[in-house]
């Protein structure tokens, strides 16, 4: 077997705030393979998008990885020096955020935003690199490219200022793109085009996603493997269908049925009781235990990630089993 | 563009009216010029002749409407103590006071962003917080107090600056400018930098609260994660963000400055306009106080409109058209 694209190994991220350590995230591992999708979902607050920064080498103060390692073909990530990462990113590795609105810089035009990043990568002339940004924008389904390049963002919607972006993210062919909820808000139709958009380029160019999103139907049409996240762990991992078909984790299992969609009509919403803990004093042990029906004392005791099914793993010794083994 | 300057302009015009008839109408109630411009003992006869002459004693409205009907034409009154045209007084005096207060805002504008700029980069270091608590010092200290330290320590005690005046001029453009000669700007350094004190703090401030603003923002965190250079990101992504906000406060600071550097021009004995009108204040010298006031008024509009066009340029978003 080849080596992942990416493989993340007890990753932790610490901010040191006044109030005290922030774990935000505290032990995450998945692997990614190339050309596959990983879907990788929790509630706001999860560690989900400090993870994504983590790999990327963008965590801001007070905050620092703090143990843990990020095999990216299998040099670790966490062991670079900035300008090393800063060569990695936007080249090899790319981001994409969630706000298109609020992504690229207001008084600076397409053009510029886009050039700047050619040529921070490779040395081209400028010519070659406005006509590889034109190449790029065509691609992600802008009209008129050449026409576009000198607009400024404002004169973009929202749905078209995210394919710059991800046009953007495209420029050098990344090995690998970590895309944190790039579709949370724009409007259904337009998270659909983009969905299928990016989902033909993985395809086409071999190139292996980060998919980070709060939406489990995102991941459902999108992720080949899916990692669920809860205050800064990873709870449940495995193939998407099997995950969302039979998860083990309760709050896994939990997560599904508040899915709007899912519940019948007539029927109060099924919601997960309580909220996210605070990360500045999680406690030892299960940290959905005061949320979850099945816990037990046990439950206080800390629990590993184990593999319960084959290629499945959960952090639970209450798992939801009947579901697989029946 | 054309359609946008000739509303400017329009509204312009009427601001200069409005200003008018407020100045007008203020001065003559301050008090009456000729109590103070005619001696005690001169006689009626002599008295009501000289009424006469300066158009005293006609009723206020007839007056300003004289003065505005003159003022159409360029003729702002003359003054009643120099029996000079009021504008050509000022005029004399303007030179003066525009390179002392260009020269003190170039200097918070080179001075003032890079050291905001060091400290919005650098918030915890202890230059920045040196920065920072010297930009209180600079906010607080009283001009007046300012100018005579340096007075005591560069002009008295170690003898490298002049204390007062101009000193030698050179012609250009028709009017006389210190900072052409060496001597001249020997003259000017302490005057500057006593009014720039005030403004090297504003820019900083304003500087590095922008920048901490906006690294946080979305699009400069994106412009890392495409890999650019750190240098790139400051000084372009950063940098002409922050400029929008100083570009405001610096136009209307140089506008301040010109009108009403009154304090540092007083203790530095510098012959700008800010000396010509507290005078002419002093004597109720209403023609050049209603002409300074004009002219004032006419400046901020300019520097306005400047800061607008700058604005433009700076920010794709604004549009110059505004609402039809």
């Amino acid at each position: 077997m080849s080596v992942a694209t990416l493989e993340v190994r007890n990753l932790q991220t610490h901010f040191f705030t006044r109030a005290g350590v922030v774990k935000a995230v505290d032990g995450v591992s998945f692997t990614v393979g190339r050309g596959k999708v990983l879907g990788l979902v929790g509630e706001s607050g999860s560690g989900k998008t400090v993870t994504g920064f983590s790999i990327i080498g963008l965590v801001d103060e007070p905050g620092r990885v703090v143990g843990g390692e990020i095999l990216f073909h299998g040099q670790n990530l966490a062991r670079l020096s900035e300008e090393e990462m800063r060569q990695l990113r936007g080249n090899r590795i790319a981001m994409i955020f969630q706000d298109p609105m609020m992504t690229l810089n207001p008084v600076l035009r397409i053009d510029t935003q886009m050039i700047e990043t050619v040529l921070a990568h490779t040395k081209v002339s400028h010519e070659e690199a406005r006509q590889r940004c034109r190449d790029t924008l065509g691609m992600v389904g802008i009209p008129s490219p050449e026409e576009r390049l000198k607009s400024y963002p404002h004169q973009f919607s929202g749905g078209m200022r995210q394919r710059v972006a991800i046009a953007i993210a495209l420029l050098h062919r990344p090995e690998l793109i970590i895309a944190d909820e790039p579709t949370t808000a724009l409007d259904v139709t337009i998270q659909g085009q983009i969905l299928a958009e990016v989902q033909k380029l993985a395809i086409n160019t071999g190139t292996s996603l980060i998919w980070i999103t709060h939406d489990l139907s995102v991941v459902a049409g999108l992720a080949d493997d899916i990692a669920v996240m809860y205050a800064g762990r990873v709870v449940e991992d495995g193939p998407v269908s099997e995950v969302l078909d039979k998860p083990l984790h309760p709050y896994t299992h939990g997560l599904i049925g508040s899915v709007p969609s899912r519940n019948k009509r007539g029927e109060p919403l099924r919601q997960i009781p309580g909220m996210t803990p605070s990360l500045l004093k999680l406690p030892p042990g299960c940290a959905f235990r005061s949320r979850c029906d099945r816990a037990t004392a046990e439950c206080a005791a800390p629990i590993e990630l184990m593999e319960l099914t084959l290629g499945r793993h959960a952090r639970c010794i209450h798992p939801h089993m009947e579901a697989v083994a029946a | 563009m054309t359609v946008y300057l000739l509303r400017r302009l329009l509204q312009a015009l009427l601001v200069m009216l409005a200003m008018s008839l407020i100045v007008f109408v203020g001065v003559y109630a301050i008090g009456d010029p000729v109590e103070i411009l005619i001696s005690p003992d001169a006689d009626q006869m002599e008295r009501e002749r000289a009424i006469k002459a300066l158009g005293l004693d006609l009723p206020l409205w007839q007056q300003y409407l004289t003065f505005l009907f003159r003022a159409v034409q360029g003729d702002l009154g003359r003054s009643f103590v120099f029996n000079e045209p009021a504008l050509q007084l000022i005029l004399q005096k303007m030179p003066a006071t525009l390179e002392l207060a260009v020269g003190a805002t170039f200097m918070a504008v080179l001075i003032g962003l890079p050291l905001g700029l060091y400290a919005g980069l650098k918030p915890d270091s202890a230059g920045s917080k040196a920065i920072m608590a010297g930009s209180i010092l600079g906010f607080s200290l009283p001009t007046f107090w300012v100018g005579l330290m340096l007075i005591m320590v560069f002009a008295v005690q170690l003898g490298w600056l002049p204390s007062t005046g101009r000193g030698e001029t050179a012609q250009f453009l028709g009017l006389r400018w210190s900072f052409l000669t060496r001597d001249g700007i020997a003259h000017l350094i302490m005057p500057a930098v006593n009014l720039s004190l005030f403004k090297i703090s504003l820019v900083v401030r304003l500087t590095r609260s922008g920048v901490r603003e906006t690294m946080l923002m979305d699009y400069v965190k994106f412009a890392r994660a495409k890999g650019l250079s750190p240098r790139r990101v400051t000084y372009v992504h950063v940098f002409k963000n922050i400029l929008i906000p100083v570009v405001t406060v610096v136009g209307l600071e140089l506008g301040s400055t010109i009108a009403f550097s009154v304090v540092t021009e007083s203790i530095f004995a510098w012959p700008g306009m800010g000396k010509l009108i507290i005078d002419s204040i002093n004597v109720l010298d209403r023609p050049v106080i209603v002409a300074y006031l004009m002219i004032i008024v006419m400046m901020f509009i300019v520097i306005n409109l400047a800061v607008d066009l700058l604005y433009s340029t700076l920010d794709p978003r604004v549009r110059l058209e505004g609402k039809s």
